[in-house]
């Protein structure tokens, strides 16, 4: 594992914290100069530790108020099934996630959708037609109690 | 706010890379500078863009399990709910918390050092909520994204 000591640990609480920090805030809340913090986090995106950062965003700014979590049992009886379906569900622009996961469920899918109508016509001509798919479930997203990605470091 | 191409262009570079100036940004979507700031802006005073979150590697810093749970609620009552709301939020380890509907009434993501880790989350903070009933867990073996402005 890569080295990251204390320092490294605040600056990155501060990034957690709010990503919209220029480098001099950031040094600032992690107790060093502008000059080594700035150093620090060039080392810390080059090692990957830092992938990037990105907005977040409101989908249901942006009209789409449904959001469904679909839990997919694959037919794994089917040699190269979970790969074909994975390959096909890729090209579903209204799937926003594909997860493969160790348990009961096989794969979860983040969809979007604009209405509870558009939602079936997506399931329908969409998703009921992805390649082995053994048993669909899904949970439909009424609210976020909570949505914060920091890690405890 | 319904975007317009434009929005459209200035959201998908900046989910590329948060840390684009507007003017960088602007550069992508094919709008000068000062369009781009006041688009950027009013997208953020619309609440379309939220902020700006930094992506962590969670393997690199010693984060190597993320599970998904379903949890059902046995809860009566209206205090109750809000009791376990109250405090599943308020485990650190506990990133996500979204109130469903369908087998599950909660689904919750968590993320762990390890598998011992997760069981020691598990026992002690989540299997001790008030009101908790049924749980389901599955573990995380790789994710992919789609953008969400191919739509």
């Amino acid at each position: 594992m890569l080295k990251i000591d204390d320092t490294d640990r605040r600056i990155l609480r501060a990034l957690q914290r709010d990503a919209s920090l220029t480098t001099a805030e950031v040094a600032e809340a992690a107790g060093l100069s502008t000059t080594p913090c700035w150093r620090r986090i060039e080392r810390m995106e080059r090692d990957g530790v830092i992938l990037g950062r990105s907005v977040d965003i409101d989908l249901r700014k942006l009209g789409f108020d449904v959001t469904v979590y679909l839990r997919v049992r694959i037919d794994k009886t089917v040699r190269g099934a979970f790969e074909e379906f994975i390959t096909a569900a890729r090209g579903v622009p209204e799937i926003l996630s594909i997860q493969t996961l160790l348990g009961r469920v096989d794969v979860r899918m983040d969809v979007v959708a604009r209405s509870l109508e558009h939602y079936q016509e997506i399931l329908k001509t969409r998703i009921l037609d992805l390649p082995h798919v053994a048993d669909v479930e899904a949970l439909m997203l009424i609210s976020e109690v909570k949505n914060d990605e920091s890690l405890s470091l | 706010m319904t975007p317009d191409a434009t929005d459209v262009a200035l959201l998908r570079a900046l989910l590329a890379d948060g840390s684009l100036t507007a003017k960088d940004a602007g550069v992508q979507a094919g709008v000068s500078q000062p369009v781009a700031w006041r688009r950027i802006k009013r997208l953020e005073e619309a609440g379309v863009i939220r902020g700006r979150r930094v992506r962590l590697d969670k393997a690199k810093l010693g984060f190597g399990v993320t599970v998904f749970l379903g949890v059902k609620v046995s809860a009566r009552g209206r205090g109750s709910v809000e009791e376990f709301e109250r405090a599943v939020t308020a485990i650190p380890e506990v990133q996500l918390v979204q109130h469903v509907l369908g087998v599950y009434d909660y689904r919750l993501k968590v993320v762990a050092r390890d598998l011992e880790d997760f069981e020691r989350i598990l026992r002690r903070r989540i299997m001790t909520l008030p009101g908790i009933g049924e749980i389901e867990s599955n573990v995380l073996l790789s994710e992919e994204k789609n953008e969400p402005v191919r739509i």
